[in-house]
């Protein structure tokens, strides 16, 4: 799994175009979306910094996914606005992002024929061999295997292969690890500190604790729809400032 | 009346044997029904992908309608085409009554609903499935269309052998359409309705051997491409 992490990391540093023209700072003011009479994100105003991993906290129902479909662009906020480097979500900005589901959604065709569908997507004359990049993301021995019948592990690491082969700027993460076993975890999180490490802003929405404690640079901490906390992870885990925060570490159900 | 196992033999020495009116009449069948396959799933593949995909005004009675027209009544879809094409209808002048060509045009009419509504319901599917991944990709609808059609093109498989199931089997549209002529509109089901109805039992019989082992090889190769697709992960 090193191999994906470099192959990562090699791609973000071809690109080139990096600096100029920067999506970040992020920024969302008053960020509300509401749907059949419910609020679920309320007045969520935020900056999320260049060059950190950002983990978006949270118990269920915070409103965690939705704050990452809104700041994606899947979703249209109710209220409120989101700006990437100054500019509203538009096509051309979200052609610089990419997304990986928490259950990966996987063409019915075979590994490697996954992967050409994002490479005739990114339509970049530079030659990214396929097999190049099933070798880097240890799925060569399966590349004519249909997708779906890979192990839920190995299909998130297609699924983050799919996401890196776009080369985006901005990489978001919806709780990818869930489902996964400590050996998968451990091989995604590998990848996601090799992507942030070369330069890509990393967007990564977890309700594991020991998890955003070994990614976060910062913590986004969300509960019913409000934005509790937003701080450094160093702050966050040593001195939460909410009461929601601390309850949510000190390991307490929160309702 | 000859004995079932006598009448039996005989139509399977009509079989083995290859019976020359026999065959001419399967593959007059043949070449109707699949005419008629091959133009429904010209027309109703990408109507259906547009239902499956899009939603706009009207989206929910246009699918009542197709819904309602998958069950047209075959002699019914005859009448209507027999009215259109005969010297008196609109399209008289083309001549084609008692014709292959009426009888394909018949049979299209009849199943291009049930490959739509067929079709609309896998790409619904399949869309629904990946539009949220589409949209995170930036995909063009062109491409989106596109990846859906290759993608569920085992389901779209067995939506037109279906299709065909219903066209080869139907005999009340072609009869009045067809009018039986032989060597020109007879096919199979019209012949064994019509040789029954004559007493050649072991005629009758054969085409309707012909027409269960076709019937037969249909689901055969329908069931061995859901349970591949479903066992390598495509489907």
């Amino acid at each position: 799994m090193a191999m994906l992490e470099t192959l990562a990391v090699r791609d973000i540093n071809a690109s080139g175009t990096r600096k100029e023209d920067s999506l970040l700072p992020a920024v969302t003011r008053s960020l509300s979306y509401r749907t059949g009479g419910k609020t679920i994100l309320d007045d969520v105003s935020l900056r999320l910094p260049p060059l950190s991993l950002t983990v978006v906290m949270g118990p269920n129902g915070a409103g965690k996914s939705i704050l990452l479909r809104l700041l994606h662009g899947l979703l249209q906020p109710s209220s409120g606005e989101i700006l990437w480097g100054g500019k509203g979500l538009g096509p051309s900005i979200r052609k610089r992002q990419a997304m990986v589901f928490q259950r990966p959604v996987l063409l019915r065709r075979s590994v490697a024929d996954n992967i050409r569908f994002a490479l005739r997507l990114r339509g970049n004359a530079a030659p990214r061999d396929c097999h190049e990049i099933l070798e880097a993301s240890g799925l060569s021995a399966q590349a004519r295997q249909a997708a779906r019948s890979l192990s839920g592990g190995e299909q998130q690491r297609l699924a983050l292969a799919r996401a890196l082969v776009l080369r985006p700027e901005v990489l978001f993460l919806d709780e990818p690890t869930a489902n996964l076993d400590p050996a998968s975890t451990a091989a995604i999180e590998s990848v996601v500190l090799g992507v942030r490490r070369g330069g890509t802003k990393v967007i990564f929405v977890s309700h594991d604790v020991g998890q955003a404690q070994r990614l976060a640079d910062d913590v986004v901490f969300l509960h019913r729809g409000r934005l509790h906390e937003h701080s450094s992870a160093d702050v966050f885990f040593s001195s939460p400032v909410s009461d929601a925060a601390r309850s949510y570490l000190g390991g307490e159900l929160l309702l | 009346m000859q004995e079932f196992g006598e009448i039996f033999g005989l139509a399977i020495g009509l079989i083995v044997s290859a019976d020359k009116n026999l065959l001419e009449i399967v593959f007059l069948s043949l070449r109707v029904s699949l005419s008629a396959v091959l133009i429904s799933c010209l027309i109703g593949m990408p109507l259906g992908a547009l239902l499956g995909m899009t939603r706009f005004r009207g989206h929910g009675a246009l699918l009542v309608l197709l819904n309602a027209l998958m069950g047209l009544p075959p002699v019914v879809v005859g009448l209507v085409v027999y009215m259109l094409l005969s010297n008196a209808g609109p399209m008289g002048w083309l001549q084609l009554l008692y014709t292959p060509t009426a009888m394909i045009i018949a049979q299209t009419i009849l199943i291009t609903p049930i490959v739509a509504a067929l079709t609309r319901q896998v790409i619904e599917s399949l869309h629904s499935e990946y539009a949220e991944q589409f949209r995170s990709m930036c995909v063009s609808a062109r491409t989106a269309v596109a990846t859906l059609l290759w993608d569920a093109r085992v389901s779209l498989l067995t939506v037109a052998l279906a299709g065909f199931g219903r066209a080869i089997a139907e005999v009340g549209a072609v009869m009045i359409v067809g009018g039986n002529i032989i060597h020109l509109t007879r096919v199979m089901t019209t012949a064994i309705a019509l040789e029954t109805s004559k007493g050649n039992l072991d005629l009758a019989l054969a085409l309707g051997i012909v027409l269960f082992l076709i019937a037969l090889g249909i689901n055969a190769v329908v069931m061995s491409l859901r349970s591949d697709t479903t066992r390598y992960g495509y489907a």
